[in-house]
């Protein structure tokens, strides 16, 4: 009996991860693609990916939820590429250069989203959510007007013909899986780019450094319950604001790792998604608005990405329209965000009613004896 | 005490009032080192404002400050927030955790004070990127704990904690600051099962040989002669008596808590009406309000009365009319006029023509931006469709604004209620005429029966006044049968016919309110949780 209630609950507590578990399940022979090409695609993402999805971990440990602050760290990462990329600097100098540049940007737009996020407390996700939308169109203002008429642009390649503003894509050809070639090594015709792996280890490494520091120690103690981490004489606001900076700052870096995988910009879009992606695929992977671990992270990568390979071409295969499986996995990224948030309420509900349930026991057992 | 050293903490003259309403007046009080104080008195006797301002609350500074001066070890001080209070070496255990619920104990006793480690990094960034030391942490959380003479688990995440070691925690994170000289304890035996209890009264013994000087406010009045060395009881913002513990009884003390210098305050026109039938009978309610628990209440009110429910606070009187009445989640039967009434369903309440006038005045009683004429309309209209004029056979409602406003100054000048008109915004008013809205709210949904809970808390002495005679009108002249619940005992006696006692969730007696303050003091503390 008690063993048949821990299954039930290790299934309710991991619904999510398990539907994508039997998706992929069902979806993969039907798409018939082979092993190895499979692998190639769920490594390559993988490199891609989790840098990104990793810097989504330091706001939900200081309880601002699934935040949509590291969009804003994703657009200093690119404004730090189109400069890049005008200077013409390529190779691992060029992504090193990015990475330093996109600090100062991050640093700044981190700051001014985590001013605001502490206006706004419990309502952080869809705060950050329209906070990225409105900074958007400053980074649009500054892309397509600023660039090249104000702040000097010089490289044809990168500005539009009309003289000022960047183009539509920007190509980072020269550049293109620098990181990921550099030590890679084949294994039965997988590639695997160890450095950029490496530095996701390293990350990996930090973070979980980083929970055992003194701000770690805050962060986790802000996250659980602001008023007593303010009654201890913790500065509430200015840890909250420090990890949304750090957030932002790590999105920098993992913009710079995905584009250079990616091989081009797609100046008025590539940020624009990504963190609606990244935010679903970490729920995914099992976490919650309060509570994501690194193992979430790799979880949620290899899942939701797999659904992504083989959804369109299974779609493709049992209707014969490859355009529903595209449907597909945008709807199932939206469906997941808001499954993910429903069970969080209803899990708290359920958490909250435990208490007159136990009232009513007590009284049941005090009349029976 | 005999000796002639100063003491540890000297209290002189301290004053303090809130806009003019006196909570505090003229307190001296004196601690020495090592020596146990019981602090009791009823609600609002001051008890918790004397020691927010030896804790230097931001409460206090915001409302204006407070007469008088604190000396400690013969030196003037002056605590502006609580954290100089701390840095003095006083500590607090306030009666709600400030626990972080997903940390262990040790790191919730060392919570922001955590020792820590230099490394290359921190170097570079600052010392909040210093890691912990987990190992002198743990020490650290053991010293205080066995400091404490209570064992609890110091790896045990606090949400899955008993309540009891929950206390404990707060307590051994208070006795893990080094400079502790004096420890505040408010209530804290309230959610202690009766060992623990007995566990942190040997832990505050402990505590005093060790030299910690302890301030002990409880209700439960045999703790306080086990374990002090001195009580110390406030009434009405006075201390009524300070005396050696091994001199008095619970009796005398329960006598000092509640007894009125002037006792005229007893109801003239007590009706007995246990002829009359029973219009509402609850049985074995139990309702799950925090901190206002009910368990197994069985309670008949008869037709016409005006039925008092008194208690101290956090014993559950305030769970009843807010579980009856469907605002928290309850269980048990209630039957109203040999109907039953469905719990945790308002709606139901109020169409059986019950009505409620929470506690709560400014979320749940209140429509604070709107006019008062909405505010005393809003629910008559809603309910029972009054105040509406129908067209085309009642598919269209419209307001009647000429009723409305004509009952809105009705009820302006009966209950004299201070504004500048029946279009003015309801939170504009000050406490006490708020209260009457809400009072007249209520009357106009013509109940049959009234609840009525903590009508005059926060409002002064003559709307207090004001708004029981106006109460009082209302049962008499109309014969509506009116719950009251209140904390204050005198002022249920002044206006119920009959009285029941809310003690640890349950009731512990019903009597007459002509019978004298002290049993009903007694029966306050009986079975306190």
């Amino acid at each position: 009996m008690k063993k048949e209630n821990k299954v039930l609950g290790f299934l309710r507590d991991n619904t999510v991860p398990i539907m994508f578990i039997v998706i992929c399940a069902v979806c993969i022979p039907i798409s018939g693609f082979s092993a190895s090409y499979l692998m190639n695609e769920i490594v390559t993402r993988m490199g891609r990916n989790i840098f990104l999805i990793l810097a989504l971990l330091i706001p939900i440990m200081s309880g601002m939820g699934l935040n949509f602050g590291m969009t804003l760290g994703a657009m200093a990462g690119e404004i730090a590429l189109i400069f890049v990329s005008d200077w013409q600097i390529w190779g691992i100098p060029g992504v090193v250069l990015a990475m330093i540049l996109s600090i100062p940007i991050s640093i700044v737009l981190g700051a001014f989203c985590g001013k605001i996020l502490n206006m706004a407390k419990g309502r952080e996700m869809i705060t950050s959510y329209i906070i990225s939308f409105f900074m958007n169109g400053i980074y649009q203002l500054i892309v397509l007007y600023m660039m090249g008429s104000i702040i000097p642009i010089r490289h044809f390649s990168v500005k539009l013909p009309r003289g000022y503003g960047i183009r539509n894509t920007v190509s980072l050809l020269n550049m293109r899986q620098c990181l990921d070639n550099l030590l890679a090594v084949r294994v039965a015709g997988v590639k695997i780019p160890v450095l950029t792996f490496l530095i996701i280890a390293l990350l990996c490494l930090f973070i979980v450094w980083f929970r055992r520091t003194k701000l770690g120690q805050d962060m986790r103690a802000v996250g659980q319950d602001m008023n007593v981490a303010r009654d201890a004489g913790i500065n509430v606001e200015r840890t909250r604001i420090i990890s949304i900076v750090m957030s932002t700052v790590l999105a920098g870096f993992g913009m710079v790792i995905y584009l250079q995988n990616m091989g081009n910009i797609a100046t008025y879009s590539s940020h624009s998604q990504i963190g609606m992606f990244c935010i679903a695929a970490l729920l995914v992977g099992g976490a919650s608005v309060d509570r994501a671990s690194i193992g979430n992270v790799f979880l949620g990568v290899v899942l939701f990405h797999t659904m992504f390979i083989v959804a369109p071409k299974a779609g493709a295969q049992i209707t014969g329209d490859s355009m529903i499986g595209e449907y597909f996995r945008v709807f199932v990224s939206y469906a997941v965000i808001t499954l993910a948030l429903v069970m969080y309420e209803t899990k708290k509900r359920k958490h909250k009613s435990l208490m007159a349930q136990q009232l009513q026991q007590e009284q049941k057992e005090a009349s029976a004896s | 005490m005999a000796n002639a050293k100063t003491p540890l903490l000297e209290m002189r003259k301290i004053k303090k009032d809130f806009f003019g309403n006196q909570v505090l007046t003229d307190i001296n009080l004196t601690l020495a080192e090592g020596e146990v104080l019981g602090l009791c008195g009823e609600n609002g006797a001051g008890k918790s404002t004397l020691m927010k301002i030896l804790f230097g609350m931001d409460v206090i500074r915001q409302t204006g400050g407070y007469e008088g001066e604190i000396l400690l070890n013969g030196e003037k001080v002056q605590f502006n927030t609580p954290f100089d209070a701390l840095a003095a070496g006083i500590g607090m255990v306030h009666q709600e955790f400030s626990l972080i619920p997903g940390f262990t104990a040790t790191e919730n006793i060392l919570l922001n004070r955590e020792p820590k480690k230099r490394n290359v990094i921190s170097e570079v960034f600052g010392d909040r990127l210093d890691t912990l030391d987990y190992n002198e942490m743990t020490g650290r959380a053991e010293a205080a704990i066995s400091k404490m003479g209570f064992s609890i688990d110091k790896n045990m995440v606090i949400s899955e904690m008993p309540v009891g070691h929950k206390q404990f925690t707060e307590i051994a994170r208070e006795l893990s600051k080094d400079r502790l000289k004096l420890l505040i304890l408010d209530e804290p035996t309230a959610v202690l099962t009766e060992k623990e209890a007995e566990a942190l009264l040997a832990s505050i013994r402990s505590m005093s040989e060790q030299g910690i000087a302890v301030i002990f406010i409880t209700h439960r009045l045999q703790e306080i002669l086990a374990v002090c060395n001195r009580v110390v009881v406030m009434r009405d913002g006075f201390v009524i008596s300070d005396v050696p513990a091994e001199n008095t009884t619970v009796q005398e003390i329960s006598k000092w808590m509640v007894g009125r210098n002037v006792e005229t305050a007893a109801k003239l026109d007590i009706r007995d009406h246990s002829a009359a039938k029973t219009i509402m009978s609850i049985k074995r309610l139990w309702v799950d309000m925090p901190g206002e628990t009910v368990r197994d209440v069985s309670l008949d009110v008869k037709e016409g009365e005006i039925l008092g429910i008194g208690g101290l606070a956090g014993q559950g009187k305030l769970g009843i009319p807010n579980g009856v009445m469907g605002l928290y989640e309850a269980g048990g039967t209630v039957e109203f006029d040999g109907k039953q009434i469905p719990l945790n369903s308002p709606r139901k309440c109020l169409d059986a023509s019950l009505a409620f006038v929470s506690e709560d005045r400014r979320g749940v009683g209140l429509l604070l931006d709107e006019t008062l004429e909405w505010n005393i309309a809003f629910p008559a209209m809603q309910v029972q469709e009054k105040f509406l004029k129908t067209y085309l056979g009642g598919l269209v409602k419209w307001r009647d604004e000429k009723a409305i406003r004509d009952v809105t100054e009705r009820y302006i000048e009966e209950l004299a209620i201070k504004c500048t008109g029946s279009k003015q915004k309801a939170k504009e008013l000050s406490g006490g005429n708020q209260q009457k809205i809400c009072l007249a709210k209520a009357f106009a949904l013509e109940p049959k029966f009234l609840f009525v809970s903590e009508p005059t808390r926060g409002i002064d002495v003559g709307a207090k006044a004001l708004v029981l005679e106006a109460l009082r009108r209302f049962n008499r002249e109309s014969g509506v049968t009116v719950v009251m619940i209140s904390s204050e005992l005198e002022e249920l006696r002044s206006i119920c016919d009959r009285i029941a006692i809310v003690s640890g969730g349950r009731i512990a007696g019903i009597r007459p309110a002509s019978d004298p303050s002290e049993d009903f003091g007694m029966l306050m503390v009986s079975m306190v949780k």
